[in-house]
């Protein structure tokens, strides 16, 4: 049904003007990761290839041909796998609630879930220290439950912390690209399966898995580049035993100053993510089915029956508890004054106080180059509101052109095909090289962008831009070529077609792509160290300036901040969430 | 104890709306009964309950007097085809065909004879490894029905099968459908809202209205028969007035708008009163004498459907579009042959 041609708008004059509208806004999102992605990398391996003085050979086989570089590979690729695996197996039965059902709390729910999403990776790992730690909440109440001086247990500094923090960090993209595809899959259809024999268990594998299976890769896909590329995870929850390709670039870049090996290990992430997107396109080409997908509103319903409720009341429980207890544990932690001052043992009766977030705004050193924390949450919101807008109006073109090689033999079919792995390509990309690269590609003129506070947005929007057209490209796609020739025979041009029936009906997607995108520039914090003027930092910024100095106290207001974090992030989620109920309903 | 399925007095409320009310009937084996009704009358409903796939709140489903509470919806071995066909998209025509069949303890030869014969059956010979988003309406509709048919299902229940298509194609098709299923045996439910479908396909007809039912009967005897008011408008009577059953010297009369005729029935006191479409005849004749003005007049083919005011109320007729007719506007005489009156207990 995809590869009719319609004789109606395919006027030579109408395809004229097609391709040449088409050109242009497909060229956009090229041009700017021409200009702020190739240049800035290639700058930057130039110049590493050439300033190199540590390495003998070229650093690419020196890498390969050492043992500890391949064990380091080896050990990004395993747990990112496990991560990715472990983060699907719990997220489709969520998935599969909010999919099929409706319920008192869904939306706020729906929120709750993207909060880790969006947190900075120090957070997180705080957090989890701070439920799981030594002297996190559980050892603190097993303590002094059991009447014990020693913690029982330690997660931190373990695989299973790193396995635990990525599925609570990326469990919200699995609930939301295969809940919302699976929402508009015909609850029908294993229905019809049942009746013709199929048990419930048979009905989900023969037919709503295969149809879900576009959504399942796209969302396993963005779990495992985001697990295989995950940075601060690693570094504070694994300990010095766990370096990943990403942990050991830094080290390499920051540590040993040794930025040919860092360049070097740096191409090899860039290829295997290469390859895993490229291995994605192939196999979502040939799973994509053309689904009459319906509106989501149709196949929900209320929670009727004891079983379903009772499976309903598990899987929500054990997703808040699993999604909220950690945050939860930060914001306690952060009111909580545990007395560990000055290397002071551990008081079993820890004292509630709010000491924190008064600090936060006492400039006790009197210096001139304090910031308050309102100013860090002025800047970050500005930087995520330019990011949205970047984001959105370079994604939108760019989503529609990949999304063209289903549709049509031309030309702009090989394109698509050709261009869909160098747009994503962003995404394999750690976010310090991206940040080292503007840095270093736009240092003079007429380009000086140093001392410009675009550049942050413009690092953020090469961090979002992948997600947002990755959200947006399913939407694009779902649009029926019928859709456009009742446009046509109804007497829209092109562009009206697009305006008319194409927006508002991804408009559910690009508030999702929205965001997407204002969560990542809020909590972006590779890219932003290296790139953001001291006069000008963002939260995560912030956070990490209380982190890095000792002290209970400043660690104390680094949880006050990040809760801080969480909440602005949390109300701008919600408010985008509501504006997109309101604003185009279900579909 | 009944061979076939039995509905026993199901029971379905969605928060404080009741969908389904004492809802029974059987259908016998190799029988196909229709359920008609207008939209949200409860129809599919009480399908999805049959089928397992819903569960009432109260009454019960049985199958040659065994009750199907218990029985989960894949062991029911029911059919069901539903309007928009729910063709599985990742399959082509023949694994779409074949999908029951892997769930009954078949050899890959037997699933193989199987899907051909049904293929051969509902003529898509040929197509077998055809998309199924690729085909005519009309060809989705063979391939919906060929996968319901093909495990044999005990019985078959067909969900608005054909309101999705148009007319001419429709009615191919019905004619087909019934070939098939009388070819077959086949015991079926079928859910309709189009009464000229219902006449067409069933054996007997089951007529639903805000989940009661008005009516089970042979589609003559409803259309000849109707047995509540409801039932008359639905199939398109709306000659219906007020009245009353007096008792006069031995003999019953029926006192309406229209006037006072003698009229022998049991029913005394209110009434409604039904003037069927077919009933008047132009010009003085013995009956029930009705003059009026033709208001409206529409050419239906077959026959030609009269607007007339008359003092007491406007009726609608038909008369045979071979006669010569008065033109709107023109006063008539018209005469009702009492026989074509028919009384109904005021509801």
């Amino acid at each position: 049904m995809d590869e009719r041609r319609s004789p109606l708008n395919r006027t030579a004059f109408g395809s004229r003007i097609l391709q040449g509208g088409s050109i242009i806004l497909w060229m956009l999102p090229l041009f700017f990761l021409l200009l702020f992605y190739f240049y800035p990398l290639g700058k930057i391996s130039l110049l590493a290839f050439l300033q190199s003085q540590q390495t003998a050979g070229t650093p690419i086989l020196e890498a390969i041909r050492s043992n500890y570089f391949l064990r380091v590979i080896g050990f990004t690729f395993g747990q990112a796998l496990l991560s990715t695996i472990l983060t699907l197996a719990a997220g489709l039965p969520a998935a599969y609630i909010f999919a099929r059902y409706q319920f008192r709390g869904k939306t706020f729910l729906r929120s709750l879930t993207g909060i880790p999403f969006v947190l900075p990776t120090l957070v997180v790992a705080a957090a989890f220290n701070a439920l799981l730690g030594t002297r996190g909440w559980l050892n603190i109440f097993l303590m002094s439950a059991l009447g014990l001086t020693h913690p029982v247990f330690s997660l931190t500094n373990s695989l299973g912390a790193i396995l635990i923090a990525h599925v609570f960090y990326n469990l919200t993209i699995v609930i939301r690209l295969v809940g919302d595809y699976w929402s508009r899959l015909d609850s029908r259809l294993p229905q019809v399966a049942r009746v013709l024999g199929a048990t419930s268990w048979q009905a989900f594998w023969k037919v709503t898995f295969p149809l879900l299976r576009p959504a399942f890769l796209a969302a396993a896909l963005l779990v495992m580049i985001f697990d295989f590329t995950s940075f601060g995870v690693i570094l504070v929850l694994g300990g010095p035993r766990f370096a990943t390709l990403e942990v050991e670039i830094y080290y390499q870049a920051t540590g040993l100053l040794n930025m040919p090996m860092a360049m070097a290990l740096s191409l090899i992430q860039l290829c295997c993510t290469l390859a895993m997107t490229i291995l994605y396109s192939r196999l979502s080409a040939r799973v994509a089915q053309p689904l009459n997908l319906k509106p989501a509103l149709q196949n929900q319903r209320k929670i009727l029956h004891p079983h379903e409720r009772m499976v309903a009341f598990l899987i929500i429980t054990a997703l808040i508890a699993f999604q909220v207890l950690p945050l939860f544990g930060l914001m306690l932690r952060s009111i909580t004054h545990a007395g560990l001052e000055r290397g002071q043992t551990i008081s079993t009766i820890p004292s509630l106080s709010l000491a924190y977030y008064r600090e936060l705004f006492i400039n006790r050193r009197a210096s001139l180059f304090y910031i308050p924390p309102s100013r860090a949450i002025v800047v970050s919101l500005s930087y995520a509101l330019t990011t949205v807008i970047l984001s959105i109006l370079l994604g939108l073109p760019a989503a529609w052109l990949l999304s063209q090689h289903q549709r049509s033999r031309r030309m702009i079919h090989k394109v698509a095909r050709f261009v869909e792995p160098i747009l994503m390509l962003p995404l394999g990309t750690s976010a310090v090289t991206m940040g080292l690269g503007l840095l270093v590609a736009f240092d003079r003129p007429p380009l000086d962008l140093r001392a410009s506070p675009i550049l942050v947005p413009l690092a953020h929007t090469l961090v979002a831009f992948p997600f947002v057209v990755r959200s947006l490209l399913p939407a694009w796609r779902s649009i029926r070529p019928q859709l456009h020739r009742a446009a046509a025979v109804l007497g829209a041009n092109n562009l009206q077609t697009i305006l008319r029936v194409d927006l508002p009906l991804i408009g559910r997607a690009v508030a999702v792509a929205a965001v997407f995108a204002f969560s990542i520039s809020l909590g972006e914090f590779g890219a932003t160290a290296l790139l953001a003027r001291p006069e000008f930092p963002t939260i995560p910024i912030a956070i990490y300036r209380y982190l890095s100095q000792p002290g209970e106290m400043n660690y104390g207001q680094a949880l006050a901040l990040s809760v801080i974090l969480m909440l602005v992030t949390a109300f701008g989620m919600i408010a985008i969430e509501r504006l997109r109920v309101g604003e185009i309903g279900e579909f | 104890m009944s061979a076939g399925l039995t509905v026993q007095n199901l029971q379905k409320r969605y928060a404080s709306q009741i969908v389904l009310q004492d809802i029974t009937f059987t259908v016998q084996p190799g029988e196909i009964q229709a359920l008609l009704g207008a939209s949200g009358c409860g129809k599919s409903t009480t399908l999805a309950i049959i089928a397992g796939l819903e569960e009432a709140d109260g009454g019960d489903i049985l199958w040659d007097g065994v009750s199907l509470k218990n029985t989960a919806p894949h062991l029911r071995r029911f059919g069901l085809m539903f309007q928009d066909l729910a063709l599985f998209p990742h399959l082509n025509v023949y694994e779409n065909i074949a999908f029951g069949l892997r769930y009954q303890n078949l050899t890959p030869q037997q699933i193989k004879e199987r899907v051909a014969q049904v293929i051969e059956l509902v003529n898509l010979s040929g197509m077998e490894k055809r998309d199924v988003n690729a085909l005519s309406g009309g060809e989705q509709q063979r391939v919906a029905l060929a996968r319901a048919l093909a495990p044999q299902p005990r019985l078959l229940m067909l969900d608005e099968p054909l309101a999705s298509l148009d007319r001419t194609l429709k009615e191919r098709l019905i004619v087909e459908l019934k070939e098939i299923l009388r070819q077959t045996h086949q015991t079926v439910i079928y859910v309709t809202h189009d009464q000229e479908e219902a006449f067409m396909i069933a054996d007997q007809i089951v007529l639903m209205n805000q989940g009661k039912i008005e009516q089970i009967d042979t589609p003559h005897q409803i259309y000849t028969q109707p047995k509540t008011p409801y039932v008359a408008k639905f199939l398109g009577m709306n000659n219906l007035f007020e009245g009353e059953i007096q008792v006069l010297g031995g003999q019953s009369w029926l006192l309406f708008p229209f006037g006072k005729i003698p009229y022998a029935t049991k029913i005394r006191g209110k009434v409604v009163a039904l003037i069927r479409p077919q009933a008047a005849v132009f010009g003085d004749s013995n009956g029930l004498k009705i003059s009026g003005k033709i208001l409206k007049r529409f050419f239906r083919g077959d026959h030609c459907q009269m607007e007339i005011e008359t003092t007491a109320g406007s009726l609608t007729f038909q008369f045979p579009s071979q006669l010569d007719l008065p033109k709107e506007g023109a006063a008539v005489q018209l005469t009702i042959h009492p026989n074509a009156i028919q009384v109904f207990p005021y509801p």
